[in-house]
């Protein structure tokens, strides 16, 4: 078993610094320059951009600069604009000249906000997505099966955007049965933070479940039909006991896989559901960044991304070995 | 046992084209079993259907059989015949909502037909257990073999994890299974073919059941881990004195383990008896053809005989003898007797428990002077 996570260890490590390499060579191939970004388009004279190109080190060798960015996420470093020296903490991603901030600051600050978003939206489709699928698959032909599928499929095939806005409109502003959204840091006023998150949670968990009840009811129909389900079933269990301890822990290891890449995806950048309930996210961050060229923080948040994602598929392994002992072997 | 009491007449299905007097015999039939022992198992006028778009599937038809203690019964048939559909109505495990069950099964007497789940899960495992075919996908993969074990312990007894451990390793060694402790922490993947057949049995034989129904135990297993099978079974049924009914297409197996055979065809019995009287009188020709098809070591230049054609649709039976179409002898019997009706279950001698569902008259001479010679 140890040798297992340490080998998944290993290949996470390599793709980690494989989107490092990545990461940095965005800001080069960018189609813009980064100096000139900085600079502004007025007011942007030869010698303010060769100042902004000599403190960003532009000037220097690719290495050279590939092994500052490097060594400033793990030890920190400083920048220098117009004179004034800023320290950038370790993990150094970078300085945002436009916000003024070490992009690390920007991403911390933004980053409990969309954690808040994607662990309700976790415990949402994993309980109600799983356990809808679970049921219909048990009465797999009958009527609230099908009616149940048919609508997830319904619901399915609205894109999100839209039913988050009809939401947002519709219950939150038109007719407010539902709290509107907005973030109030939990330390802070717990009761708020929950009714602030309430309705994002609800639109995207309850979208999502449906693909979460299809998944694990097309898994569970299968692992239904197994012998060993034959098998539990003729040692005298009882049916609950047979469908949710012997069938779900088989049913299960599809579902996660779907689930740690999707609540990866979901960590960089919820970004539809941050900008329609107006929540100060990761996915704000990088919509705004993204409008302003601010490649710092474009390059720290997908660095940041690639990261969780990584981590969110060593998870999925350390998962999968745990559900399954087969896996720990191979 | 006894003879069927006037009341016994007023529920025995009427069949426009047997008569109820054909339904009471073979309901006498089989509550007798061929040995005269008072049966544990009696299964009687067992029906098995299957709604499905096509129309009704009718998998098992009139099976009676009965099964005392410390007795094993085998249930020999082609693939499709009702074998395994009839044993796992027995064990109450088809889906209630798509299969109809019939007729009667009452296990010590209990009756099982028409029972709630809630009821057949007490008696599930417990005074009844079921060893499956292949122990692969037959144990759950993600459990240990111990987890396993233990639990099929626990569902009928309130006892302590630590209890039904000593339990489960008592009868991990009683299986023939080397170092019962660390195996009881493996799982089943890391268990070769036979081993998993010995822990499948171990689960099976747990609660000590009174009824134990083999469903091809030796199937998915070498030959040579086969026989190491068979002998464990045999030997765990005179120490437990469990009945046993034993489903095989495997002639061989049935030589060596059963006490009595049931020939199933189409989801019929087509003749049923003592091993003995089977395999040595059979009188039916499916069985003859059954007899024929194996392959013989001292006759390495032969060609296999098997039995030509197929077995007819369960959707739709012919009217007559379900093996008709591919009797080779139905040109000797008078008439279109062989295609329009079907045959009772009667006795081959007149009055013995050997029966048979054969409309030839001179079974035993045809058997004698054209199927013996060739059987060798």
């Amino acid at each position: 078993m140890l040798y297992f996570v340490a080998r998944r260890l290993v290949s996470a490590l390599s793709v980690v610094l494989a989107t490092l390499i990545a990461t940095f060579a965005l800001f080069f191939i960018a189609p813009t320059d980064p100096a000139a970004a900085i600079c502004g388009e007025r007011n942007c004279t030869q010698q303010r951009y060769e100042e902004i190109t000599k403190n960003l080190n532009l000037d220097r060798p690719k290495v050279e600069q590939f092994a500052d960015y490097t060594i400033g996420i793990f030890a920190g470093r400083d920048f220098t604009t117009s004179g004034v020296t800023q320290h950038c903490a370790a993990p150094c991603l970078g300085f945002s000249f436009k916000n003024d901030r070490p992009v690390t600051e920007l991403i911390g600050s933004r980053f409990p906000v969309t954690l808040s978003l994607v662990l309700g939206y976790a415990v949402l489709v994993l309980t109600i997505g799983v356990f809808v699928g679970s049921m219909a698959a048990k009465r797999r032909g009958s009527l609230g099966d099908r009616a149940l599928m048919t609508s997830t499929l319904v619901v399915s095939s609205v894109p999100y955007y839209i039913v988050a806005l009809m939401v947002a409109l519709y219950l939150t502003i038109v007719y407010p049965i539902l709290p509107r959204g907005e973030w109030t840091p939990p330390s802070e006023n717990f009761g708020k933070f929950i009714a602030g998150l309430l309705t994002p949670w609800l639109v995207l968990g309850i979208y999502n479940c449906t693909s979460y009840a299809r998944y694990s009811r097309g898994s569970m129909v299968e692992t239904l039909s197994e012998d060993y389900i034959r098998t539990a079933r003729a040692k005298g269990l009882s049916d609950r006991v047979v469908t949710y301890k012997h069938a779900l822990r088989s049913g299960l290891i599809p579902v996660v896989t779907i689930f740690g890449l999707d609540i990866a995806g979901s960590l960089g950048g919820a970004i539809f559901t941050e900008r329609i309930f107006d929540l100060p996210g990761l996915g704000q961050l990088v919509l705004d960044s993204l409008n302003n060229y601010d490649l710092p923080v474009i390059m720290g948040t997908v660095l940041v991304a690639s990261v969780i994602i990584v981590a969110m598929n060593f998870l999925v392994d350390i998962g999968y070995s745990l559900i399954d002992p087969r896996v720990r072997l191979s | 046992m006894s003879t069927p009491a006037p009341e016994d007449k007023k529920d025995a299905p009427v069949d426009a084209k047997r008569g109820p007097s054909v339904a009471t015999r073979e309901r006498r039939q089989g509550s007798i079993n061929p040995s005269g022992e008072t049966p544990y198992l009696v299964v009687e006028d067992l029906a098995v259907k299957f709604p499905t778009a096509d129309g009704l599937v009718s998998a098992v038809n009139g099976l009676s059989y009965s099964v005392p203690l410390g007795r094993t019964l085998a249930i020999v048939g082609e693939s499709g015949s009702g074998k395994s559909v009839s044993s796992m109505a027995v064990m109450g495990l088809h889906d209630r909502k798509r299969t109809r069950i019939t007729g009667s099964i009452r296990l010590g007497g209990d009756e099982l037909v028409g029972l709630s789940e809630n009821d057949l899960m007490k008696i599930r495992g417990d005074a009844m257990s079921m060893v499956f075919q292949d122990p692969q996908s037959s144990l759950h993969p993600l459990y240990t073999i111990g987890n396993q074990l233990v639990e099929a312990y626990r569902v009928h007894h309130k006892v302590s994890k630590d209890v039904a451990k000593k339990r489960a390793l008592e009868m991990l060694d009683l299986v023939g299974i080397p170092n019962p402790p660390r195996r009881f922490s493996q799982y089943p993947h890391e268990f070769s073919g036979g081993m998993r057949q010995r822990a499948m049995i171990a689960m099976s034989l747990i609660n000590d059941p009174k009824l134990v129904i083999a469903d091809e135990p030796t199937t998915a297993l070498d030959v040579t881990v086969q026989a190491q099978i068979l002998d464990l079974l045999n030997n765990l049924q005179k120490e437990f004195g469990s009945a046993i009914v034993l489903i095989t297409h495997d002639l061989g197996v049935v030589a060596e383990m059963a006490d009595d055979v049931l020939v199933m065809y189409a989801g019929r019995c087509v003749e049923y008896g003592t091993a003995e009287d089977v395999l040595a009188n059979p009188r039916m020709p499916y069985t003859w053809g059954l007899l024929e098809s194996i392959p013989t070591v001292s006759a390495a230049n032969e060609r296999l005989r098997p039995i030509k054609g197929l077995p007819p649709s369960l959707l739709n039976l012919p009217e007559g003898c379900s093996f008709a179409a591919r009797c080779p002898y139905v040109d000797r019997v008078k008439g279109e007797l062989c295609t329009t009706q079907l045959p009772d279950l009667l006795p081959v001698d007149g009055a013995g428990a050997h029966t048979s569902r054969c409309h030839l008259h001179d079974k035993a001479s045809i058997y004698e002077t054209e199927i013996a010679p060739r059987l060798g």
